[in-house]
């Protein structure tokens, strides 16, 4: 940054936010399992609802084989349909 | 012919004999007609998410299995039929699908069935 002249008493914070990623693309994973809970909480919040694309940063094609995964699971009674404090 | 898996729910008053016959009926429902079972792993007694048929347990059965699209319908009937069992899901499988079965059936320290709802 040469051609900014201003100096400040402070460095001014720079810290971009990390940009998001579809762990599914980066990690090839291809097939999301509905009988492997663990992984699917990590897409759910403390109510098992599920997080929006916006914050897990899923790509459309993953989100909805993750929604499908989880509403199966839900179906078999391996995760709950309403609940507070899960994980 | 396709590949599907199979997920039983089965009551918990069910014995050890009484599950491994569940177990054969349905292995043999499924050779009977024309199909191949690939793999069949019972995960036993397992804590439900919520209550189903006001239990809170139930005894899990998972079994992989190729047959053809007719079959389905069939399968259907006697699960329903049948009163051992709380609840069913066939789900087809993909090529990624059948390929993740494969690695998971081979890979070491990789069982789900351990892990609790």
């Amino acid at each position: 940054m040469a051609k900014n002249e201003i100096k400040y008493l402070t460095a001014i914070k720079q810290e971009k936010p990390k940009k998001k990623y579809c762990r599914f693309k980066k990690y090839g994973i291809k097939y999301v399992d509905y009988k492997d809970i663990e992984f699917l909480k990590r897409f759910l919040n403390e109510q098992g609802k599920m997080l929006p694309r916006r914050l897990s940063g899923n790509s459309l094609k993953y989100q909805r084989k993750v929604s499908d995964a989880i509403k199966k699971a839900r179906q078999m009674a391996l995760l709950p349909y309403v609940t507070d404090l899960l994980k | 012919m396709n590949n599907y898996e199979l997920m039983v729910i089965f009551t918990p008053i069910l014995s050890e004999d009484e599950f491994k016959n569940a177990q054969k009926k349905y292995s043999e429902l499924i050779t009977e007609n024309a199909g191949t079972v690939v793999h069949s792993n019972p995960w036993g007694l397992k804590s439900l998410a919520y209550p189903i048929d006001k239990k809170t347990t139930g005894i899990y059965w998972v079994i992989e299995f190729t047959a053809d699209a007719s079959f389905n319908e069939k399968l259907k009937i006697a699960l329903l039929r049948d009163e051992q069992v709380m609840r069913h899901m066939v789900t087809k499988l993909d090529k990624y699908a059948v390929e993740y079965n494969a690695v998971k059936k081979s890979g070491v320290g990789f069982n789900t069935q351990k892990q609790e709802a």
